[in-house]
């Protein structure tokens, strides 16, 4: 723990000295803001397995050094983002060094009339009162550590602002690359996406590692859409074996807002996703959907919470682990319904897939309902491969790799299925299909 | 085609095949009938390779090789086929997409191309016709949400897919209406060939009125106490299998 308390001193330090050059630098509501969150963060630390909600997850890879932050000068080869793209997408794109916007990078060509896409750093330079009164709006209380380290250095990230009624007919996919700085760097990217009323709009956000080095991104998006907008939001996790990833996802949606968001984690040491999503008024529509795999030592972390504080939402949650070798993966699915939330309509479902015996799941899906009219329903299943289905296929001649890996492709499939984006879905399914067949099938396993 | 002598099996440690001797020629047909419990899964499942089926004794070859040496995807490439009497339902995995990899190992394994997209569109619509099946079931999942008819005529479209040179029809009967156990016996007919075997294993004679066997074979108490012609499947149907489990043969085979 001192080395922890010695780490947090560390961090403190570091924005002390960058706070003076963080754009925006003397707008009042966002200084103190800022001073706020790192007194949160010297208050609460970075969390442990004692509190609850990291229960089972050790962050002590993470907390036992000082990760440097990143600074504004990282960038990032032009190479490596040409071999990142997403082959067939068709995409106005951002992307990021280390967390910072490298418009060099980036292809904003063209952009729609009521559509405003740029760096978080760029805008804040330009209108920081206007900005600086939007960030925080959607994150609620902090709630660990890491949210507050992320608060307290706000400077870089994506900003994308939708008109209202203005519909987006091309996707906006934020690439963020990390270990640009090189080994042992923390990057810090703050996202907004302020979506007017009756806007639509599709964004990626995908997170990769430029080597597999110790590196941590703590990357905080806050979405916000006004009545009758709808959100299409993808996230995709590619972190290096070594890498280790926080992400936060904080939505507030108006009335007969959509929100549809996807997480896809294909790799990495320690990846911890929150997602809050806070159903504040009528007609309010959420689905999160995600899909994990865990293999090698990784360990996965889905915690999420959605509250309706309102009647006549829907909420549905659909997340599916496949889980190999020592792979560990987390599910924490939270839905609470407030009180006077009636005619709440919520499902919540997570399935997981082990393939292997040294692989572990927790998962703990919550139900808290305040309100009495309201349906709702969850479940969780943990389970291997049926072995009359892997018999099946080899009885038609398909060998045991082979069935083995039809059958967990399919069971990844349903989530990977409701992504609307054809390129992305045909890309995604490669990725994992080429995660699960790297993975040799042990005797052991079966 | 195939020779099984004197195979042993158990499951779960019980003695299920005590000694079986079966031979049937190319192009032959064979039933085997027998009441429950008397083997006739067990030596289905044993000449596919199923898991939890152990021999203990004996040898099955199978165009001059030993079967009991190769691992079920091998059997089946070689050309060993099982329609199962339950077939599994397998979400996600589109039938078409299996039907690809399956036909696909088999041409790999005997050194031939891949088929193209268009030849393998071409044959799949050919041996639809065959079991009277629509285009749309190639795009479910395989037997997902299919009735018992829908489950055991998908078997013979496998089975007229892949072309095997051993067919074993593990009650595909059971469960079928009139119509369905038509389709299904003219899609096994029309694949009687002079190089291809089928075993038909069945409880009830009334498969064998649209699938006529040159040989039936009765099955009790773990090995073949009785064979003869088709007529054996009638007398059958007459007596009931009572008679078979008062033979004193019978009793002392078990």
């Amino acid at each position: 723990m001192s080395e922890g308390i010695a780490n947090i001193a560390a961090y403190v330090a570091a924005q002390r000295e960058q706070a003076p050059s963080l754009p925006a630098c003397g707008t009042p509501s966002l200084d103190t803001s800022r001073a706020q969150a790192l007194e949160s963060l010297s208050q609460l630390g970075l969390p442990s397995q004692r509190d609850e909600d990291w229960k089972y997850t050790s962050t002590r890879a993470i907390t036992r050094t000082a990760f440097t932050p990143a600074a504004a000068d990282a960038s990032c080869p032009r190479e490596f983002v040409s071999q990142a793209t997403i082959e067939g997408l068709d995409a106005w794109r951002l992307v990021f060094a280390d967390g910072f916007w490298q418009p060099e990078l980036s292809q904003l060509d063209n952009l729609p009339k009521g559509v405003q896409i740029s760096g978080l750093g760029q805008s804040l330079g330009s209108e920081p009162q206007r900005i600086a009164a939007l960030l925080g709006s959607a994150l609620g209380q902090t709630p660990h550590g890491f949210i507050a380290m992320n608060s307290a250095f706000i400077g870089d990230g994506a900003l994308i602002e939708i008109a209202p009624d203005t519909r987006v007919d091309k996707p906006i996919e934020l690439l963020f690359v990390s270990g640009c700085s090189g080994e042992g760097f923390v990057s810090l990217p703050r996202n907004l996406v302020v979506m007017g009323a009756g806007s639509q709009a599709t964004v990626i956000e995908r997170h990769v590692s430029l080597a597999d080095e110790r590196l941590l991104s703590n990357s905080v998006s806050e979405l916000i859409l006004a009545d009758d907008a709808s959100l299409n939001y993808q996230g995709v996790q590619q972190v290096a074996p070594r890498g280790f990833h926080v992400g936060g996802l904080f939505a507030r949606l108006g009335r007969s807002a959509r929100l549809q968001a996807t997480t896809v984690t294909m790799s990495g040491a320690l990846v911890r996703n929150d997602a809050l999503v806070n159903l504040d008024d009528e007609g309010g529509f959420a689905s999160l959907d995600g899909l994990y795999l865990a293999f090698g030592r990784s360990h996965v972390d889905n915690h999420t919470h959605i509250s309706h504080n309102a009647p006549h939402c829907v909420s549905r949650e659909h997340y599916k682990g496949v889980l190999g070798d020592r792979g560990h993966a987390v599910f924490h699915g939270r839905i609470v319904v407030q009180p006077g939330a009636q005619k709440t309509d919520s499902v919540q479902n997570n399935q997981n897939l082990l393939l292997s015996a040294d692989a572990e799941v927790d998962t703990k899906p919550q139900l808290e309902i305040y309100a009495d009219d309201v349906k709702c329903a969850h479940g969780a299943t943990v389970g291997q491969l049926d072995q009359a289905a892997v018999f099946y296929l080899m009885s038609r001649g398909i060998d045991r790799q082979a069935a083995r890996r039809m059958l967990t492709q399919a069971f990844a499939a349903d989530v990977l299925n409701r992504i609307e984006l054809p390129a992305l879905r045909s890309y995604l399914e490669a990725q994992a299909g080429q995660r699960l067949s790297s993975e040799r099938v042990r005797e052991s396993e079966l | 085609m195939l020779k099984i002598s004197k195979l042993t099996a158990t499951v779960d440690g019980k003695a299920i095949l005590n000694g079986l001797d079966l031979e049937v020629g190319p192009g032959e047909v064979h039933a085997i009938m027998g009441p429950n419990g008397s083997g006739k899964s067990t030596l289905a499942n044993v000449i596919a390779g199923r898991e939890g089926y152990e021999v203990t004794g004996g040898s099955i070859s199978f165009l001059g090789q030993d079967l009991l040496s190769m691992a079920p995807e091998e059997r089946a490439r070689e050309g060993v086929f099982l329609a199962f009497q339950y077939p599994v339902e397998i979400p996600g995995v589109a039938n078409v997409y299996l039907l690809k990899e399956a036909v696909n190992a088999a041409r790999r394994h005997r050194d031939e191309a891949k088929l193209d997209a268009m030849d393998f569109l071409k044959l799949v619509r050919e041996k639809l016709k065959l079991v009277q099946m629509k285009e749309e079931f190639l795009y479910r999942s395989v037997n997902e949400g299919f009735s018992g008819g829908e489950k055991k005529r998908n078997e013979i479209f496998q089975m007229a897919m892949l072309e095997p040179r051993l067919a074993v029809l593990d009650e595909t009967d059971s469960g079928l209406d009139i119509d369905a156990l038509k389709i299904v016996a003219g899609g096994v007919n029309a694949l009687r060939a002079p190089d291809r075997s089928v075993i038909l294993v069945t409880h009830y004679q009334r498969l064998l009125d649209h699938i006529v066997p040159d040989r039936v074979h009765v099955l009790a108490g773990g090995r073949i106490v009785r064979s003869g012609d088709k007529s054996l499947a009638l007398e059958l149907e007459a007596q009931g299998y009572g008679w078979v489990e008062s033979d004193p043969s019978v009793v002392s085979a078990a």
